[in-house]
């Protein structure tokens, strides 16, 4: 940047609002950026937050994995090992939807905190705030998915059809963690208190997980559960994961079954262009 | 049109909450180069008007112009000219002192560099260089206080609001945001501020507008404010609190007007034409119906009792929303 004022104290620098739209974008991604920073800032000076949401995989890895692991039976294998293969791709989608505690509680604090106000009364690009913490929710996503690859290493999962369908995988993954987070970000402007947001977040996100494929194959559920569970959007991105890394659990002859792939873009995409916009329209209207 | 020369002008803001009215429509104007003090009690309106004026809240009816721009129809204008440090510190818990106010640097589309260097040398007038690296959230309130008024003077603004600056501060950081302000003002910013303490409106703002109930009940320096009260007053502080209602009516009845009684400090009080006489007369009478006096004297108005007359209430007093 060369534009800049030189400030000294009692110098007076007015940047000019961005007139043309094409600067106003360039200021909504540099502010944006700023934002982005500020939240990865605060992953860095209180990481303990981040431990505490990579505890819960890590039990669930455990106490599905290898409590009740050999005796679970999934399609296309038996035991513990084949189980754990199943489970996986679950557990790391699953992680994705704790997340949402994250980013709505991280909104919540900012709104209810009165910083939202600074940042309101200065010449911010409006939309900064809101992409700033879905950018920096991704990052932290991305480190989670690492994570979790390691953990999944080493109790035996795999992915079995090359690097490129998991990358893909991955991506696919990442996609829905996109979707919920501004669902995440929607809902932290809703509640604007990080209490009522865990208590929301928390009891709505189990039952989600368990009227999904991420534990039990929906093929063994009993008739309308599983027609839940196979249309469950956390399943969709499962099933396509399951397929892309070539684990166990695939099966089941329905549509949403057979067009996994299809369906792990499009549930992401619908949740985003319902939650984008009720997010940002959300955010402009605060205290009014 | 806006006249010229004004930095701050609102006129008939009105601010609905349910059934409640936070402004009753609130008029300003406030010269550039000044400070306007916005004196009121508990839920007079204050922080709404401020909210209003900095774009941070949509007032129902009435206009306002902030800096030379309309907060409604130009809110980005108006923003990159105003500073604001609002009742309740605005800054980010977590980050470092130094990182917030490099962070509203940079969201002040500053440089990196040009952003650090503001923010050391805002740490270094806040007295806050020793603290630069610890949490916000393990700051003092005072210091909270300070490093939220140095993210509001990152560019000198036109116009600096401060809801309520020093509530909270020691003697020494209240002076320190003294001095600010005054160091600002000389240099050509316009400030809003609202305060509960009279003192500190005394002190500071060249006018002030008597706020409450949303609406703006007096306006004028303050020796107008305290002369419109009227003269002297005599004072009496009876030593036993039953004798107050007999010590009124004697005061009441040599003074202009009936007397105020503050049962707390068991001072009763009146306005005075002819401050020697009416002393001699209120001793006697005193003496007379028998009331032990502590204290008795005579003395300028100050601007609490300004503030009682025009509002009927004190400044310590909540007003029933
Ligand atoms: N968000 C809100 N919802 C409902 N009522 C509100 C809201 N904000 C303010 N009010 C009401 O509007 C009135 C004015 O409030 P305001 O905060 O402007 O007062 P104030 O003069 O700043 O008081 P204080 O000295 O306590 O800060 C009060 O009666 C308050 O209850
Ligand atoms: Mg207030």
């Amino acid at each position: 940047m060369t534009t800049e004022a030189p400030v000294r104290p009692g110098h007076r620098a007015h940047p000019a609002p961005a007139a043309t739209p094409s600067a106003r974008l360039r200021w909504a991604v540099a502010d944006g950026w700023v934002m982005t920073k500020r939240n990865m800032a605060h992953v860095v000076r209180a990481p303990e937050e981040v431990i505490i949401y990579f505890t819960l995989p890590i039990m669930f890895v455990l106490v599905f994995g290898y409590v009740f692991g050999s005796g679970m039976s999934v399609p296309g294998g038996d035991g513990g090992d084949a189980y754990r293969e199943f489970l996986l791709p679950g557990v790391f989608v699953m992680t994705m939807l704790y997340g949402l505690g994250a980013t709505a509680t991280g909104i919540a604090m900012d709104v209810g905190r009165g910083v939202v106000d600074r940042f309101r009364s200065m010449p911010v690009a409006r939309s900064a705030l809101v992409t700033g913490r879905s950018l920096a929710d991704l990052f932290r996503a991305l480190l989670e998915m690492a994570t979790l690859l390691v953990c999944g290493l080493l109790v035996g999962w795999q992915w079995h059809d090359g690097v490129g369908n998991a990358i893909l995988a991955v991506a696919l993954i990442l996609l829905l963690r996109a979707a919920i987070t501004w669902a995440g970000i929607f809902l932290g402007m809703l509640v604007p208190n990080p209490d009522t947001v865990s208590v929301i977040v928390f009891p709505a996100a189990f039952p989600l997980t368990a009227l999904s494929n991420v534990f039990v194959a929906p093929e063994l559920m009993p008739g309308w559960l599983s027609a839940v569970a196979q249309w469950n959007p956390l399943s969709s991105t499962v099933a396509a994961a399951r397929e892309l890394f070539g684990n166990p659990g695939l099966g089941g002859d329905s549509w949403a079954a057979d067009n996994a792939i299809l369906l792990a873009v499009a549930w992401p995409l619908l949740l985003l262009s319902v939650f984008v916009p009720l997010a940002v329209r959300r955010y402009q209207r605060l205290s009014r | 049109m806006i006249p010229d020369g004004i930095a701050v002008l609102a006129e008939g803001l009105r601010k609905r909450y349910g059934a409640a009215e936070a402004l009753a429509g609130v008029d300003l104007s406030v010269p550039a180069g000044t400070v306007h003090g916005l004196l009121g009690p508990n839920g007079a309106g204050k922080t709404t008007t401020v909210r209003a004026l900095a774009t941070l809240l949509r007032f129902d009816a009435g206009r306002a112009h902030v800096a030379g721009f309309d907060v409604v129809e130009q809110p980005d204008e108006v923003r990159a000219r105003i500073g604001l440090t609002g009742q309740y510190a605005a800054v980010d818990e977590v980050l470092s002192g130094r990182q917030n106010l490099v962070m509203f640097g940079q969201l002040f589309h500053l440089g990196i560099r040009d952003a650090r260097r503001r923010a050391d040398e805002l740490l270094e007038q806040f007295d806050l260089t020793d603290a630069a690296g610890k949490s916000a959230a393990q700051y003092s309130g005072g210091m909270r206080r300070r490093l939220d008024l140095a993210a509001s003077l990152i560019l000198q603004p036109d116009v600096l609001f401060l809801d309520e600056p020093t509530t909270g501060l020691d003697p020494r950081s209240r002076n320190g945001v003294w001095d600010a302000v005054r160091a600002l003002v000389a240099d050509g910013t316009t400030v809003l501020l609202t305060t509960q303490y009279l003192e500190e409106a005394d002190h500071l703002a060249e006018r002030i507008s008597v706020i409450d109930t949303g609406r703006v009940v007096a306006e004028g320096t303050s020796d107008e404010l305290k002369s419109r009260i009227g003269g002297d007053r005599v004072e009496v502080v009876v030593r036993d609190g039953a004798d107050l209602a007999a010590a009124a009516e004697v005061v009441g009845s040599v003074a202009a007007s009936a007397a105020d009684v503050d049962p707390d400090t068991r001072r009763v009080s009146a306005s005075v034409r002819e401050r020697v006489t009416a002393l001699g007369e209120v001793v006697q009478r005193l003496r007379e119906a028998g009331v032990v006096v502590e204290d008795i004297g005579v003395r300028r108005p100050t601007l609490d009792e300004a503030f009682l007359y025009l509002t009927g209430h004190r400044t310590d007093q909540e007003v029933p929303a």
